[in-house]
């Protein structure tokens, strides 16, 4: 385990975690800032960490994906759009509507990720343009649809958007109530225990990403097919002499990372807000990219680094909620221009590498020549 | 031998390739317990024939018969699934995994869904013991050295069960104690009923380890023998399909005054360990100094701190008097460097570029290549068709890429740029002729006594003992970082020399 890579995103997440606490307790008591920041932190990690999950499979397998951000602004739109449809014109449950839409959002993660594949495994197309190809097309696609479906009285809905079948509900894990009895009558340990629950209650999206990250780590490194996958991205040539089929594993590996991204696009408008409006991935599949190489091409690394990016959401919403009590030298924080630069500042600052060399897969990015 | 019963049989093998007659209905079979040679000349057809039998491609015409059955191979899962192995001249493994983690890939085994790595290290352990094959399960295979890499290659063909094993020039990359070692886990395999075919164009290694030979040329074979029956110089004929001589013709020269002088080098590499120290030696116009010794001994840091390519962390370098420590190349080459890189792909070429462009990369700045800075492409291509004659680079013209020729002619390319040019002093060659093939090697030694004879000082570098010997007339051996002997050639033998590259202490310096 790399452990000066680890350490380090501990020391940023403790230091964004510190300042929220010196500016907020004097609303709140510290154990209850640092427990809403990392339930927060938790869940806006959340795209970035299947968005991380989404490149670590395609670049293990030898395929660059740069297109991870317009595979999920294609499945958040799709997947609402679905939704909607299913709500408003079969009239089906809007539980089952919100479950199809997580559907279709991974559906077309796949679709767009199977264009992905085509153009860098069958036509070995430069991965980089191939990737760029499906951004643009997805800005395209989606701000078009929107448009003609919802904009105007000429538009299918005639310019209004029906209502959504909502979102995803939060899943509760009773630890308050497994540990009433411990607490007796003590209300401030009660409050203590609620605080720390609100951490691990959490949205259904949110808390598959976290298995996925183990299970991902676990298929990458403990099985055959990881074993394969990885073969093909470091030497494919070697593993064409052993009887694997290069691009079957390349195919199957960005339809794989496809999903996760249309997964992380269903984050956004099944999950979060039932919503949709153009471009409202808003880079979050490059972080994610930033978070895969930071995290050395790992799934748990990846997370690692995905929990950093966070946090520093967390500390801008954070900063609004405190926003009456940040102290007047620290009044810079209320600008969310300067707090929202967090994320980027960190992802500047950790490609540069000063954190030791990350190693990408030999053959990333290297179509496969027989 | 000759009554053991065939394993494997090519016959009538075609195949075309855009432009060549690859493999030409090729006849070819494997006994038994034997070790079958594939002679032949780079481009001679031997991969391509072994990538056939193997899979990797498919033939246009012919069959192949294993063990009596004629087999269908599509595919490498079809040869592996026949029983036959093959150890690629690249290796085929994956630096960041373990020895197990290679040796399993495509035929894995599993424990509930997981990797079972503790069980195909125990199988591992079994073949090493069985054949003599030493290797760690759990290493890493990135940092292992060449020769114990190429067990591993082994090892995953037995891991997979191979009777018949395929070893594509498996001595180009090993030492000769690797090599060696090498011969004698071939012996055990086929004492052990393995069939080896072994290709190579080392005509010693040939006749030191076959049990027969086939020699190949343009896509056909020439013939089978067997070493008892032949001799290098017949084999060569064979291979080149001329008279080949294989001593270079060498006259006594005068040697005149001091043109390099190395005074106290010393030299760190990129990890920043010192790897020369201390060197001091001087070589004569019209003389060739060679310098010996098992790769890895400071060879590489030394030849790149006279040429520029590395600054030394002391000494001095001077040609003819002038005093070039740690100059850039360009100043170097103008004072009368001739610099042909041991690795000709990565620093004596851009493999990108065409012959003509790589023709002139030393002078492409100055009259008559550039006039008031712009490249003059006329001038451009009539040095390299001159230089394409005179050197002899096969190739159908001089907008080639550099990186299209085979090996042979890319050294051809490097050596007739840099011993064309006029102010020649010294020539700094390293490793000038590895992987080359036999008339490829004839020519370039020619060209290095050539330069010798026209009054040029050489430093020549090389691994191959032979060549040293060859073409030197004093020598010097290179241990661990330090000149520790330099002798004339005439008064010294291969196994004097042989001691002190291993390490023997040196009396008279």
């Amino acid at each position: 385990m790399d452990w000066k890579r680890f350490g380090f995103i501990a020391l940023i997440i403790i230091v964004l975690f510190s300042v929220v606490v010196m500016v907020g307790q004097a609303k709140q008591p510290p154990l209850l800032i640092i427990t809403s920041m990392l339930a927060t932190t938790i869940a806006v990690a959340t795209p970035l960490t299947l968005g991380a999950l989404s490149g670590v499979f395609c670049e293990r397998a030898g395929v660059v994906n740069i297109g991870i951000e317009g595979m999920m602004l294609t499945a958040a739109f799709f997947g609402w759009l679905s939704g909607i449809y299913t709500f408003n014109i079969f009239h089906l449950p809007p539980s089952l509507c919100i479950v199809l839409g997580v559907f279709f959002a991974i559906l077309t993660g796949a679709v767009m990720s199977l264009l992905h594949a085509m153009l860098s495994v069958t036509f070995k197309v430069d991965q980089i343009i191939g990737g760029t190809v499906i951004n643009i097309l997805a800005v395209g696609l989606t701000g078009f649809l929107n448009r003609q479906l919802f904009f105007g009285s000429t538009s299918v809905f005639e310019g209004t958007v029906p209502s959504s079948p909502g979102v995803l509900p939060t899943i509760h894990i009773p630890i308050t109530e497994l540990f009433t009895s411990v607490c007796g009558s003590s209300a401030a340990c009660i409050q203590n225990v609620e605080a720390i629950n609100r951490v691990f209650d959490q949205k259904p999206i949110a808390m598959s990403a976290i298995i996925l990250v183990f299970f991902s780590h676990y298929i990458l490194f403990n099985t055959r097919w990881g074993l394969r996958t990885r073969a093909v991205g470091e030497h494919p040539k070697a593993a064409d002499t052993v009887g694997i089929n290069v691009s079957y594993m390349r195919y199957a590996n960005v339809i794989i990372g496809g999903m996760f991204a249309g997964l992380a696009g269903a984050y956004f408008t099944i999950e979060s807000v039932p919503s949709f409006e153009p471009l409202l991935t808003n880079g979050r599949g490059f972080i994610s990219l930033a978070a895969m190489i930071f995290g050395n091409w790992t799934p748990i690394g990846a997370w690692a680094a995905s929990l950093v990016f966070g946090a520093s959401q967390a500390l801008l919403i954070n900063m609004q909620i405190f926003r009456d009590v940040i102290p007047p030298q620290w009044s810079f924080l209320q600008e969310s221009y300067i707090v929202g630069l967090t994320p980027y500042i960190l992802t500047m600052f950790i490609l540069t590498g000063i954190i030791g060399k990350t190693s990408a897969p030999a053959a990333d990015g290297v179509p496969y020549e027989k | 031998m000759s009554e053991s019963q065939i394993v494997l049989e090519a016959k009538g093998i075609t195949k075309q390739f855009p432009g060549v007659l690859a493999s030409d209905n090729v006849n070819f079979d494997l006994r038994k317990g034997e070790i079958h040679a594939l002679l032949g000349e780079n481009g001679a057809g031997k991969s391509t024939l072994m990538n056939l039998i193997y899979g990797l491609h498919m033939p246009d015409k012919g069959e192949i018969i294993v063990n009596g059955k004629p087999v269908e191979i599509k595919s490498p899962n079809d040869s592996i699934a026949a029983g036959i192995g093959m150890v690629h001249q690249h290796f085929m493994l994956i630096p960041v995994f373990t020895v197990a983690e290679n040796v399993m890939l495509g035929d894995e085994e599993t424990k509930r869904s997981s990797l079972d790595r503790a069980s195909v290290a125990a199988k591992i352990n079994e073949i090493s013991k069985q054949y003599g094959l030493d290797v760690d399960p759990n290493a890493l295979v990135g940092p292992l050295p060449v020769g114990i890499q190429q067990r591993v290659e082994i090892v995953k063909t037995l891991y997979r069960n191979a009777e018949i094993v395929i070893l594509d020039e498996p001595t180009a990359v090993l030492t000769p104690q690797e090599a060696e070692d090498l011969f004698r886990i071939m012996r055990d395999l086929t004492a052990r009923g393995v069939s080896i075919i072994f290709i190579t164009h080392k005509l010693k290694e040939v006749l030191a380890v076959a049990d027969r030979i086939t020699v190949m040329r343009a896509g056909r074979v020439i013939n089978t023998v067997k070493p008892s029956e032949t001799d290098s110089a017949q084999l060569a004929n064979m291979m080149v399909g001329r008279q080949v001589i294989l001593t270079v013709d060498k006259k006594d020269h005068e040697a005149s005054g001091d043109v390099l002088k190395v005074e106290g080098l010393t030299v760190r590499d990129q990890r920043n360990l010192e790897t020369v120290h201390n060197v001091s030696f001087t070589v004569r116009g019209g003389e060739v100094l060679g310098i010996a010794g098992v790769q890895g001994n400071g060879q590489t840091e030394l030849s790149e701190a006279l040429t520029g390519l590395r600054s030394p962390n002391g000494g001095k370098v001077t040609i003819d008097g002038n005093d070039l420590t740690g100059k850039p190349p360009r100043v170097i080459t103008e004072a009368g460097l001739a610099h042909i890189p041991e690795d000709r792909q990565r620093h004596g070429l851009v493999l990108s570029y065409s012959i003509a462009d790589n023709m002139a990369l030393c002078d492409y700045y100055r009259t008559p290549f550039s006039v008031r800075g712009v490249i003059q492409p006329k001038a451009l291509d009539e040095n390299a068709r001159k230089l394409i004659s005179a050197f002899d680079v096969r190739t159908p013209s001089p907008f080639v890429n550099a990186g299209k020729l085979s090996g042979g002619n890319q050294q051809k390319v490097i050596v007739g740029r840099e011993l064309s040019r006029d102010n020649v002093k010294l020539v700094v060659a390293n490793q000038p002729t590895r992987g080359l093939d036999v008339g490829s090697i004839e020519y370039i030694h020619s060209e290095i006594i050539k330069m010798r004879d026209r009054g040029v000082a050489v430093l020549l570098i090389s691994a191959e003992l032979d060549e040293i010997m060859a073409l030197s007339d004093r020598i010097a051996v290179m241990y661990r970082g330090q000149i520790v002997a330099v002798v004339d050639a005439k008064k010294t033998t291969r196994e004097q020399l042989g001691l002190w590259m291993a390490g023997a202490h040196v009396e008279t310096v």
